[in-house]
């Protein structure tokens, strides 16, 4: 199943983003679908399992030995009832001997086995949930920010935490319980036929219904554990979003309505796995019920063969002991099933996130561009966001290297929409972007982050030191030179007014580092990773006046050598620009020097005395 | 031993959850135990079976005799089957209504805690706590409960058989528990140590996933996307050495539980033959000693599997218990003061503030008075506990000295929510919650409950809200006011959240308003149109309003100066810029002008304006 193609909303102005009625989540799927979601996790897992098959083949023979261990005793205590005890009372204690010394040996071998293949069943079920971890967290790295826009950060947290969480569970113990009640249940099977095959036809009998049973529950609980997986996600959703916005939630005394909703959708995940409980709670007693039913029948079929002298009292009793033994690992494999059709869900929905497709791609042959001058190219670039209207008509424009260019213009404009395009955040609908003549698409992400970077409004801190946290810029970067990243913006005074000056953990003050200084941080960033071309989108917004005459400062000497897209509703930064550029519904309107533009009687102009105005 | 009392203290922790729930836990154990001495029930009929009509019916060929025992059998079938299903029936609504509740205690808990305590806890821990522990111990609940106690039961209940009916050969079995019960113990020891390190290192998993698309941004920005691949799959790693260490764990236990049984079974056989053959012991009894071997067998090797998900569990409870019982060091008082309507006169006497974790005060006796009707804009450095000092007046945070008074009470002494119903605060980072525009403006405008206000004037203030935040921009969206946005909805562009922001405190009409820093992130033309607007609104609120900018400053009657966690300056802003050296370089774009020969004289003006005065002298101008 693919995201659907999202119905795009359109956009007045700034980024937007389908109101998703998310497919994803729904339960209730058409056979078709059901079959194509059902197929696409199956080859999921089988793409992880693939290169363990040695693994798993060493599993496999390591179960059915432990299994076999277990399997022996019935036959064996038949064999000691029937031949052994009979000829050591005619003195013969050989049999005796032998059957006692292969149980002997089938108890070590097999509780051997069972630890080994306990150890080796982690082993395979760790590195496939690594594998799998690795694999959705790189992929979600990798999709496009619209993507992510659109889909939701908390859902994609639930995917990678709650989802994997019902696989792990499955994986660890789940699985080696479905294997071995599995094997165990094979294996007591055929014991049966060996020792006495009219029991074993029995038992045929008996797995008619635990089949259709079976197959009854398989269908039933298939849409629960999908209900369950989704509204799991909702309650994750929720519960991120208001920790996020504890702040908000308790200023505005929200806390008795959130708690209100949040209540609701508790519920609906409770009511999602007491259906869940429900199904399984009628299988499997219904199951018990067939394995005792078939255990009477054997007796009665057993007790008459024996009263016409056609069977061994003896035979009987391991007959009626593999009978029960077969239905015993029931109770268990039921507690499995439903980690196991719980797993299933979540590798539904595992595999429908891994099945997107990036929209802004790596090109499969990139052009190499280890050192960029900077000359930015716009060509005819049309742009709309998904099916919505167009936010960017027709631009050409051409940046040369070394250019600082400031982009002016009211909320919607298109001036971010512009950095996006330049960053390849997004990519052009129409037209190529070019840095340095090649186009953005044809350049591989380590060359073109090493070559554009962008500094955005929401400056995110990440957990860990302020060093680390500056040092993200150009990981590996010494002391020094995060210390004069952090100078040149302005940040190093407030650092070391910190407890722990660089080594502070943001964590620990993270709530308090003001929005200003931790603009300046991420300032600091972009000065460590040199870039050539850098794009600043409302990124000294939140500064006080002195942090940004220091940025500011720091800004000459940064933008010297390098191009720069400033985007600032404030005029102060855009003083420093060698070019403006007002921008009105996706068109340059105004194009020219800041001293030319100011002297003329355009937007500019206007703008600019309505600044001056404004600054005592 | 110690692990024993806190297995205590954990189950002590856990029963007020359970109790509601004790009849049908009871009830389901019951059902269990049924079935289980049903299912026990059935190797004695066999034994009856094997030494009764097997042996002598066969050849009389009474048919009969096999009639009852069948009968028996199917009848105690039928029963084990009845009593699991009752069980099941019974402990599902317990499990997941107490998973339920729980989850909901753990939530309410966590709104009702104040935000220091968020900003120390990583999300991914708490998240891991309400959504991992908790699953954990429902599942445990349903299964693994019962599970435990039946097999006990069906071991002790299936030992105590053997013992009486097969003689020494029950010796024999019960010599064979010994070492299965040291082995269980010191299993639950060390396992416990690494499940809890397991839990722990999940947590710290999701609090990376969580930063890791919260941050996508900035990681895309910069390319660092391999980094960040690179340090989870180091922490993936450690948690799969984690599980592995796991898995070790349960390996041995499992040869452990499934060796030593069937070795002692080995020897049983050998013995029970020799007994046998030598006329101690029947063939039945040697069958029933095998049969009923068989069903303890079963439970026997499980044991290794229950007993870690009990370990579990029990990792769970404690790691729900340590957030849940985490004291509120803001809570409501015991006898809170009834203020009735607030008038929103606001007066921080002597308050100083220090974050828990660090030795320097952000807020150093501070005073600073906020008369009703009044806007009172506070200037300082970033950093300069600004938004700390915002914080303390809606209760957010509480002073560590000093008190900050409301109408001459204090804040402490009032309910929390009485508190945030009279301050209303738009903070510098805007959150938008997953609502539409007019659930998300109308946040602090109760639709129902002691305060509620009725739809007509809550559609009043949306629209005028929206209005003064020039966020008309709202009737554009796809379903205008209706239109849903925040993280599950449309994506706002900064500019266009703070408006909101800002149209959600005015919305709340309260007696004091608290705006953090509110037009930064607005074009020029659109703050004047904010500013011109808002003024008229802040006209009778007292309102209290950080600004880094003369353009915000002007909203204001009045500037309060803030510099290194005290007031230093309280005047209008004309008169500031011209006496003092500090506020001019907080606030002016222009200082290099004043520096220049313009106003040589500037600060050192001896005696500037009468409102320029120090803050204990405004305190008392306060009082009139």
């Amino acid at each position: 199943m693919s995201r659907p193609s999202a119905p795009t909303t359109p956009a007045p102005d700034g980024p937007r983003r389908p109101t998703d009625a998310d497919a994803d989540d729904a339960t209730r799927l058409d056979r078709a679908t059901s079959r194509a979601v059902r197929s696409r996790s199956m080859r999921l897992l089988g793409s992880m399992l693939r290169p363990r098959r040695k693994a798993l083949a060493l599993a496999g023979v390591l179960v059915v030995l432990s299994t076999l261990g277990q399997v022996a005793g019935p036959w064996l205590v038949s064999v000691a009832i029937d031949s052994a005890v009979p000829d050591l009372m005619d003195g013969d204690a050989r049999t005796l001997t032998i059957v006692g010394s292969a149980y002997l040996v089938a108890a070590v071998a097999g509780g051997l086995c069972a630890g080994a293949y306990v150890r080796q069943a982690a082993r395979i079920a760790q590195g496939v949930l690594l594998d799998l971890r690795r694999r959705v967290f790189r992929h979600t790295q990798l999709l496009s920010l619209e993507f992510h826009e659109s889909y939701t950060s908390g859902r994609i947290i639930s995917r990678q935490t709650s989802d994997l969480e019902a696989l792990r569970e499955l994986l660890d113990g789940g699985l080696t319980g479905v294997v071995s009640s599995l094997m165990l249940m094979i294996f007591t099977g055929v014991a049966l036929f060996l020792v006495d095959p009219v029991s074993g036809l029995v038992l045929v009998v008996a797995l008619v219904p635990a089949w259709l049973l079976t197959r009854w529950f398989q269908k039933h609980s298939q849409l629960f554990y999908r209900q369950q997986r989704t509204t799991s996600a909702r309650l994750i959703v929720k519960f991120v979003e208001t920790m996020t916005g504890m702040r908000a939630v308790q200023a505005f005394r929200r806390e008795s309505t959130t708690e209100a909703e949040y209540h609701r959708l508790g519920e609906e995940y409770r009511d999602a796995n007491l259906r869940i409980f429900s199904v399984n709670g009628r299988y499997q007693p219904g199951l018990v019920l067939i394995g005792n039913v078939a255990v009477a029948a054997a007796l009665a079929v057993g007790g008459w063969r024996v009263y016409s002298g056609a069977l061994d009292v003896g035979v009987l009793v391991a007959a009626l002991l593999y009978v029960k033994r077969f239905f015993q690992p029931i109770q268990q494999l039921g507690m499995f099933y439903n980690s196991f059709q719980s797993a299933t869900a979540a590798l539904e929905k595992v595999s429908g996130l891994l099945a997107e497709e990036p929209t802004v791609v790596e090109p499969r042959r990139p052009v190499a561009l280890p050192r960029a001058r900077g000359t930015l190219r716009l060509q005819d670039v049309t742009f709309r966001y998904g099916d919505g209207p167009v936010v960017l008509p027709d631009l050409d424009l051409t940046i040369p290297a070394g250019q600082t260019v400031a982009l002016v213009g009211t909320t919607g404009a298109g001036k971010s929409t512009l950095a996006k395009l330049v960053t390849r955040f997004y990519d052009a609908s129409e037209g190529r972007v070019l840095l340095d003549g090649v186009d953005v698409r044809d350049l591989s992400t380590t060359d073109l982050r090493r070559a554009v970077v962008m500094v955005t409004q929401e400056a995110y801190l990440f957990s860990g030191s302020v060093r680390e946290n500056i040092a993200l810029g150009r990981p590996g970067a010494s002391q020094e030179d995060i210390e004069a990243a952090a100078r040149a913006v302005g940040a190093h005074e407030f650092i070391m007014d910190m407890p722990e000056g660089y080594d502070t953990d943001v964590n620990k003050r993270g709530g308090r580092v003001s929005s200003g200084q931790r603009q300046l941080l991420s300032f600091a960033r972009a000065f460590l990773a040199d870039p050539a071309v850098l794009v600043l989108d409302e990124a000294t917004s939140s500064l006080d006046i002195p942090g940004e005459r220091l940025v500011q400062h720091g800004l000459q000497t940064l933008l010297a050598d390098r191009t720069a897209i400033i985007i600032a509703h404030r005029l102060s930064t855009v003083a420093i620009a060698d070019r403006v550029l007002v921008m009105e519904h996706g068109r340059v309107v105004e194009d020219g020097t800041p001293a030319d533009l100011a002297a003329g009687d355009g937007h500019y102009a206007a703008l600019n005395a309505a600044w001056q105005d404004s600054l005592v | 031993m110690g692990s024993h009392l806190s297995t205590i203290a954990s189950v002590r922790r856990l029963y007020p959850y359970v109790r509601p729930a004790m009849p049908r836990l009871v009830g389901g154990l019951l059902s269990a135990l049924g079935a289980s001495l049903a299912a026990l029930a059935i190797p004695r009929v066999l034994q009856a079976l094997v030494e009764g009509p097997l042996a002598e019916g066969a050849a009389a060929h009474d048919l009969g005799a096999l009639v009852v025992p069948v009968v028996l059998v199917l009848v105690l079938g039928v029963a084990e089957a009845g009593f699991v299903l009752l069980r099941r029936n019974l402990v599902m609504y317990p499990g997941t209504r107490i998973e339920a509740e729980m989850r909901m205690a753990l939530f309410r808990h966590l709104q009702d805690l104040p935000v220091a305590f968020h900003d120390r806890w990583p999300g991914g821990q708490l998240l891991s706590r309400i959504m991992g522990d908790l699953g954990l111990l429902r599942r445990w609940l349903i299964f693994g409960l019962l599970q435990l106690v039946v097999s006990a039961v069906t071991i002790v209940v299936g030992v105590g058989i053997l013992l009486a009916t097969a003689g020494w050969l029950g010796l024999v079995y019960l010599a064979g528990a010994v070492p299965v019960t040291v082995i269980a113990f010191r299993f639950s020891r060390r396992y416990r140590v690494i499940a809890r390190l397991s839990q722990d290192q999940s947590g710290d998993l999701a609090t990376t996933v969580e930063e890791s698309v919260h941050g996508i941004r900035v990681l895309k920005a910069f390319g660092r996307g391999r980094d960040a691949l690179e340090s989870f799959t180091g922490q993936a790693e450690e948690l799969r050495q984690t599980e592995m260490r796991k898995a070790g764990n349960q390996a041995t236990v499992t040869t452990s539980l499934q060796l030593i049984p069937e070795v002692t079974l080995a020897v049983c056989l050998v013995l029970g033959s020799v007994l046998a053959a030598q006329g101690q012991i029947t063939l039945g009894d040697l069958v029933a000693f095998f049969l009923t071997a068989a069903v303890i067998n079963g439970p026997v090797i499980d044991l290794g599997m229950t007993l870690s998900m009990t370990l579990n569990a029990r990792t769970a409870v404690d790691r729900f218990c340590e957030v849940m019982e985490t004291p509120n060091p803001l809570p409501d008082p015991a006898d809170p003061v009834e203020t009735g309507p607030v008038r929103g006169h606001v007066r921080l006497r002597d308050v100083s503030f220090r974050y828990e974790d660090s030795a320097v005060p952000v807020l150093d006796h501070v005073d600073l008075d906020l008369p009703v009707g009044t806007t009172t804009a506070l200037v300082g450095l970033t950093g300069s506990g600004k938004s700390t000092l915002a914080m303390l007046v809606p209760r957010i945070f509480d002073v560590t000295g000093g008190e900050v008074l409301l109408d001459g009470h204090d804040v402490r002494t009032m309910r929390r929510h009485d508190v945030r119903r009279a301050v209303a605060v738009a903070f510098e980072d805007p959150t938008l919650f997953s609502a539409s525009v007019r659930d998300n403006v109308l946040l602090g405008v109760p639709e129902d409950g002691p305060d509620a206000v009725p739809a007509e004037e809550r559609e009043r203030r949306l629209h005028e809200a929206v209005e003064v935040a020039q966020a008309g921009f709202v009737a554009d969206l796809p379903q205008g006011v209706e239109t849903r946005i925040g993280e599950e909805g449309l994506s706002l562009s900064g500019g266009q959240r703070q408006r909101l922001a800002l149209a959600r405190a005015i919305a709340a009409r309260p007696a004091v308003l608290v705006l953090d820093d509110p037009l930064s992130a607005l074009d020029v033309a659109t703050e004047e149109a904010v500013t011109s607007r808002l003024r008229e609104v802040l006209d009778g609120t007292t309102s209290l309003v950080i600004a880094h900018r003369p353009s915000t400053v002007a909203l204001a009657d009045r500037v309060a100066v803030l510099q290194d966690g005290r007031v230093t300056a309280v005047g209008t802003h004309r008169d500031l810029l011209a006496t003092d050296a500090h506020y001019r370089h907080v606030i002016s774009s222009l200082e290099q002008d004043w520096e220049d020969a313009d106003h040589p004289d500037a600060v050192t003006e001896p005696d500037a304006e009468p409102e320029t005065t120090a803050p204990q002298a405004q305190t008392e101008e306060s009082e009139r």
